[in-house]
């Protein structure tokens, strides 16, 4: 059954922010509570369970030995795939990723491969015939909107859990700990009517006319952006959302960090 | 099920690898109410299994040409996340997966009041995060959770358990090595209140007199599993029960007053 | 009267449990009956009501009755009738003799549209679970401001309150318009202060987990937020 927001409780939200509140009451620029756990997954190399208010996400990292692309033998690979299980929302359908689920794999992929999160000519085993293969698989649980921001950080929380296993791999090799060079937050904004807000919930997005996601490194450089639904941005909309997700990222950057550590002791 | 013959499954003390006795169960643990979007839903760990199933519906089925004219459909879906096991698993349905989702959603449809629902179907989404033998057995229990969870009219939950043979004994609830180098694995689902069975398998080999004596280890273990599936949820439930309400021929009255 | 004594008990009954092995009642809402014996087929408490022992479930999704009273949303319509989700399995119908409008054929959407929220009473629920609803009775009506709600349709009883306590009181401190149908949609209308802090305090009924005084807590919550302090009397 599709869902559907009756016309007067759209009415209702769009005089609540236009008079500068949200549902949940939130400011504008304020995210849902934050929760992370790593480590949560025995089989996998490394993992991140990540609860944004209701949403719910579990990312889990697989490594494997493989062959290099052709056009970097000597650098590991990494592939991102999303599954929209039907157990998220009732909106959900079983089979192959959809195009929501694409998008969610492909945006935080960005923020991940071609950022350089992860120093991948460390994870070269022979060049041109070895090397890492890591595959970050991210399974959503409970849908209650903002999937990219849950997942991402979902993404970066679990490689920074992940210990590559070489010594299952190779004799007298040691494992060791993912070499990770940088670390990227995603932040996605939406607007509704002439507002933006950070951290949209399922509700919210229902209405939302436009989405933007800026994904940050620790230099405060852009590394990846994204820009959804069938609304605009003024230019100068899109240069705030960068500032905010600077100044933003840069609060959750440390909140991952300091999780993360706690979670290897 | 294997011959590799390499593999001690019973110290010298009689005890299993994991230090447990012939008939004793893993450490379960069960929480019921867990996804917010879902009708129902509960989590298990058994052992180092770890378990989700959430239930939707009844709802309508789609596509149309499913529907059943004079009951619903119930619909399991068991999925194993590509992180849940050591070699990573390619996503989506493999041939095991539809086997055991099948035969979870036939041992199912026998305690839901199908009847009462035509032409809807009742989803039963089961999610395995961490896969240490066992998973069937962990998803059945995990998933008549969720149903009762989820208001679902039932005549009973279900309780399911393995029971086998590892270095010919008969033994409880198999663990990850005793599964890969055992000799006999009878996954089992039953009715508590009748002890009928509605899930029942078996690889390897067995006498019949083994097959006597895992059968009975497995089905008292289903009763062990029973109480703590209604453990959970009378945990979920707890504070819901202290009498704020009124009786439904009221609420009438009430409403009349807007 | 047994009938009394029995009714405040809460004990939660699941699936197969046995309630009643006296002949003294007739298997209800939410049991069956096996070998002369009545059990729970739903989670749940027991009431006993004019002979028949009920579960009334503590979870789950509205299962659609003749009579009762809800919310619905128009999904989509045609030229004689509107399709109307009201929260359960299947979409319900409103027909255009159901409405108090003479509607010309074909004219539907500029009386009720997409989107529109509807207050309706269920008419019919036939076998193949097919529903029927009716806007054809005063006080029945589209809603044309406020907003609209959902919690679990188990949960209605908590917000009415006993002998409708929690509503007024909701009403009274947020001077809004409340209507909770039985399907768990709850339609909220007055200035947007009030309907929001109604929302809050509804939801705090919804989830609040430590219920014993339930009442006094969601009080002091909308004496808090609305800085009325109302009397007892004035319920």
């Amino acid at each position: 059954m599709k869902e559907i927001i009756s016309s007067i409780t759209q009415d209702y939200l769009y005089r609540l922010i236009k008079d500068g509140k949200r549902i949940d009451g939130r400011d504008m620029l304020e995210h849902r509570d934050l929760d992370i756990q790593v480590g949560w997954i025995g089989p996998a190399e490394g993992s991140a369970r990540v609860k944004l208010g209701d949403t719910e996400v579990i990312v889990g990292i697989k490594m494997d030995e493989g062959e290099p692309f052709p056009d970097t033998p000597d650098k590991g690979v990494i592939i991102t795939s999303a599954e929209l299980i039907p157990m998220a929302s009732p909106k959900y359908e079983s089979g192959p990723p959809g195009e929501d689920a694409t998008e969610v794999a492909r945006v935080v992929d960005r923020g991940i491969r071609e950022a350089g999160v992860v120093d991948t000519s460390k994870l070269c085993i022979v060049e041109g015939e070895k090397v890492w293969m890591i595959f970050i698989d991210i399974h959503v649980l409970n849908f209650d909107g903002n999937l990219i921001d849950a997942s991402g950080i979902g993404a970066m929380a679990a490689l920074m859990d992940a210990v590559v296993p070489a010594s299952e791999f190779q004799d007298d090799a040691e494992d060791y700990d993912l070499p990770i060079e940088h670390i990227v937050i995603p932040t996605t904004f939406t607007k509704i009517k002439d507002t933006i807000m950070l951290d949209s919930g399922l509700e919210e997005e229902k209405i939302a006319n436009a989405r933007l996601t800026v994904s940050t490194n620790e230099d405060g450089d852009i590394v990846a952006m994204q820009k959804g639904l069938s609304g605009t941005f003024e230019y100068e909309d899109t240069l705030k959302c960068v500032e905010l997700s600077q100044e933003i990222g840069g609060s959750l950057r440390q909140k991952v960090i300091d999780i993360v550590e706690k979670g290897k002791v | 099920m294997s011959d590799n013959k390499d593999m001690e499954l019973i110290d010298e003390n009689g005890k299993r690898l994991d230090g447990r006795e012939f008939d004793e169960l893993r450490d379960i643990k069960i929480e019921a109410g867990i996804l917010k979007r879902a009708d129902g839903s509960a989590y298990i760990e058994w052992g180092k299994n770890k378990v989700m199933a959430a239930v939707y519906g009844p709802r309508e089925m789609h596509p149309r040409h499913a529907q059943e004219p004079s009951k619903a459909v119930v619909r399991a879906r068991y999925n194993m996340a590509a992180f849940s096991v050591p070699d990573r698993k390619r996503p989506g349905p493999d041939r095991r997966s539809v086997e055991i989702s099948k035969i979870i959603s036939e041992a199912l449809e026998e305690v839901v009041f199908v009847e009462m629902f035509p032409r809807a179907v009742i989803d039963i989404f089961i999610e395995v995060l961490e896969a240490s033998a066992g998973t069937r057995c962990a998803g059945l229990t995990v998933a008549s959770v969720a149903l009762a969870d989820a208001g679902i009219p039932m005549s009973n939950m279900i309780a399911s358990c393995a029971a086998g043979k590892i270095d010919g004994h008969v033994v409880l609830d198999l663990g990850k090595n005793e599964d890969n180098f055992g000799e006999a694995d009878v996954p089992v689902g039953i009715v508590p209140n009748t002890d009928k069975i509605t899930l029942l398998q078996m690889d390897g080999n067995l006498t019949k007199e083994e097959y006597e004596e895992a059968m009975e280890l497995a089905i008292d273990a289903c009763d062990e599993i029973y109480e703590i599936q209604r453990d959970a949820l009378k945990v979920r439930y707890s504070t819901t029960l202290e009498d704020h309400g009124e009786p439904d021929d009221e609420i009438e009255k009430i409403q009349e007053e807007a | 009267m047994s009938d009394n004594k029995k009714k405040n008990k809460r004990e939660l009954l699941l699936p197969g449990d046995l309630i009643e092995e006296s002949e003294e009642f007739k298997p209800g809402r939410g049991t069956f009956k096996k070998d002369g014996k009545i059990y729970a087929a739903k989670l749940g408490v027991k009431t006993f009501r004019s002979g028949y022992v009920n579960v009334a479930a503590q979870s789950g999704r509205y299962d659609p009755k003749k009579g009762d009273k809800v919310i619905g949303t128009i999904t989509d319509l045609d030229s004689s009738i509107w399709m109307v989700d009201i929260n359960a399995p299947f979409i319900s119908i409103l027909h255009v003799n159901d409405v108090p409008w003479r509607v010309e054929y074909g004219d539907t959407a500029s009386y009720i549209d997409v989107g529109d929220a509807v207050l309706i009473r269920i008419t019919d629920v036939d076998e193949l679970k097919k529903t029927q609803v009716s806007m054809d009775e005063e006080g029945l009506r589209k809603l044309n401001s406020g907003q609209i709600i959902e919690i679990a349709p188990s949960q209605v009883p908590r917000v009415i309150g006993r002998k409708g306590s929690m509503i007024s009181m909701l009403k009274n401190y947020t001077g809004c318009r409340i209507f909770v149908g039985q399907n768990g949609r709850i339609w909220i209308d007055g200035d947007l202060e009030g309907q929001y802090i109604a929302v809050k305090a509804i939801q705090m009924i919804e989830e609040k987990a430590q219920v014993l005084g339930l009442t006094n807590a969601v009080e002091e919550f909308l004496k808090k937020e609305t800085g009325k302090d109302l009397d007892e009397s004035g319920r």
